[in-house]
């Protein structure tokens, strides 16, 4: 599903590789947590899976685009089969809840009957029926963030994307949206969780893939935030 | 691609910029009356060439005295003026016209103004030699040869009078053209702000479309659309001016100049056919000049 094969990755501004030579391969279905300090190098693996940013040496799978040699055109294309989910939601507040989820499709020109189909069925199942026509400043930031998820997940990716999904949370709402992104994994979507937070990665028990100055430290298959931690 | 979609976003943007989005149509209206204007100055001195073309002649006025008293010319110096005028090298045709022929010609020419009429006397119009050259411009050969001569009280060469006439239509044609290029330079560089600006501001729209995997298009084409439509409201504005200018200002300052048929009349039918143009070259500028800035300026 996703293949890093000895991946760097040089900023023009920095001396030091933001990764240096990293593999790593992970299967359909499974849910990754990638974990490490600031700087470590999450944001530019995640960068490099949605081609917002090419590899210096290396390459990059997903599904079946070549990731780092596809054309400029193809791009959408990649996108199109991954959702995100960030730390800040990222949505827009002039629109409702349901356009917010609804803009997803629009903008890749998805036909109206399917939109009026689709978005009520993925507000379901993110808990946020009813609420459709809310604005997201009326919302707390838990609901915020199933917006966001509903809004990554409308078109079926094959890959979810979460860049520190709970870090604007706290533990029981965090504790949902975890529970929200189980269900997700459960449908055969790849999750992908950038994380700082200890807590979640100890209960949860799923793979980590843990980064330290741009190289993999350890992947476990059943991990835990730290040892000794 | 969804139309309704990327019309609503045109419209939210154009909305959103609203004082940028007037300054930006006036601007390009105000160019594109002013290129329009010169168009239609630039048809007005085709119609007159074709006009005169071919009509251009050397009048040989002759003395009151002869006018008066020699209608056939067959006496001399009439008979011998318009001999050797037949015998010059460079003449086609040559015309005699009698006070009384020159009369009814001018009566004609200013039949829309009685007044004029009233006053005019056929002793004020002398008999005329309407001399055709194969070649218009040579006319001083006959002006050399014939001014001064007895019986010969001057050479009257039109053409150098349309010369002069078409040198100001000219200078007019070319302030407008330039006004015109300096305002479309101004209109780019609003164009070009306007699409940076709206970009600035739908930011975060553009970033989660592009997230979500929007082709190119989909980001690109309601700013592009925006300042097309801009654009085309511009030529518009600019086709009703010259609509407007025309019935309340030109036919009145032209009024007698055409009415004697010195100029050609401007009608809406000149508007009509400049204004395709002005649509034209409004709609390739403000396109060309978004795909540049997006380009250019804009991460989309």
């Amino acid at each position: 599903m996703i293949r890093l094969e000895h991946v760097s990755k040089v900023y023009k501004t920095s001396t030091r590789p933001a990764l240096d030579d990293v593999s790593v391969e992970m299967e359909k279905g499974e849910f990754v947590f990638l974990i490490g300090p600031s700087g470590s190098g999450k944001s530019t693996f995640l960068r490099l899976l949605l081609r917002e940013e090419v590899p210096t040496r290396g390459r990059v799978y997903v599904s079946n685009f070549d990731v780092a040699k596809m054309s400029r055109r193809r791009v959408p294309r990649l996108r199109q089969s991954i959702g995100c989910v960030f730390q800040d939601f990222r949505l827009l507040p002039t629109k409702t809840v349901a356009e917010n989820v609804a803009f997803a499709l629009e903008v890749i020109g998805k036909p109206r009957n399917t939109i009026v189909k689709v978005v009520p069925e993925v507000l379901q199942l993110v808990g946020l029926d009813g609420k459709e026509d809310r604005f997201p400043t009326e919302l707390s930031g838990g609901e915020q963030q199933r917006v966001a998820i509903a809004r990554a997940f409308v078109n079926r990716p094959l890959v979810l994307i979460a860049d520190e999904p709970t870090g604007n949370l706290d533990p029981d709402t965090s504790q949902d949206i975890m529970l929200l992104l189980e269900r997700i994994n459960r449908t055969g979507t790849t999750v992908i969780m950038a994380t700082h937070d200890h807590g979640i990665v100890d209960s949860m028990r799923r793979r980590v893939v843990e980064l330290s100055y741009g190289k993999v430290v350890r992947d476990d298959a059943r991990g835990v935030y730290g040892v000794g931690r | 691609m969804r139309t309704s979609f990327v019309f609503s976003e045109v419209i939210t943007g154009l909305r959103r910029n609203v004082t940028m989005t007037i300054a930006m149509i006036l601007t390009t209206a105000i160019s594109l009356g002013l290129l329009g204007g010169g168009l239609l100055v630039v048809r007005m001195v085709d119609k007159m060439q074709a006009n005169y073309a071919g009509k251009l002649e050397v009048s040989v006025l002759l003395t009151n005295d002869v006018s008066a008293n020699d209608k056939d010319c067959t006496q001399q110096p009439c008979a011998g003026l318009r001999s050797q005028l037949e015998q010059t090298s460079g003449v086609e045709t040559v015309v005699f016209q009698n006070r009384d022929e020159g009369f009814e010609r001018f009566k004609k020419i200013f039949e829309a103004q009685p007044e004029l009429l009233k006053l005019a006397r056929p002793e004020a119009i002398p008999a005329t030699f309407r001399v055709k050259l194969e070649d218009p411009e040579r006319t001083d050969v006959i002006k050399q040869a014939f001014e001064g001569k007895p019986g010969v009280k001057g050479v009257d060469d039109q053409g150098k009078f349309l010369d002069r006439f078409f040198e100001g239509l000219n200078g007019l044609r070319d302030v407008a053209l330039i006004l015109a290029l300096i305002q479309a330079f101004a209109a780019l560089l609003l164009i070009s702000n306007t699409i940076q600006v709206s970009a600035f501001t739908r930011r975060v729209e553009v970033g989660i479309m592009r997230l979500v995997g929007a082709t190119r298009w989909y980001t690109q084409l309601p700013f592009l659309i925006e300042a097309v439509v801009a654009g085309i409201i511009g030529s518009v504005t600019a086709v009703a001016g010259l609509v407007l200018f025309k019935a309340f200002f030109l036919d009145r300052i032209t009024r007698n100049l055409t009415e004697s048929g010195i100029i050609p009349p401007t009608g809406y039918l000149d508007i009509l056919i400049v204004s395709p143009w002005l649509f034209l070259v409004a709609i390739v500028i403000s396109a060309t000049t978004g795909y540049v800035t997006l380009r250019l300026y804009v991460r989309l």
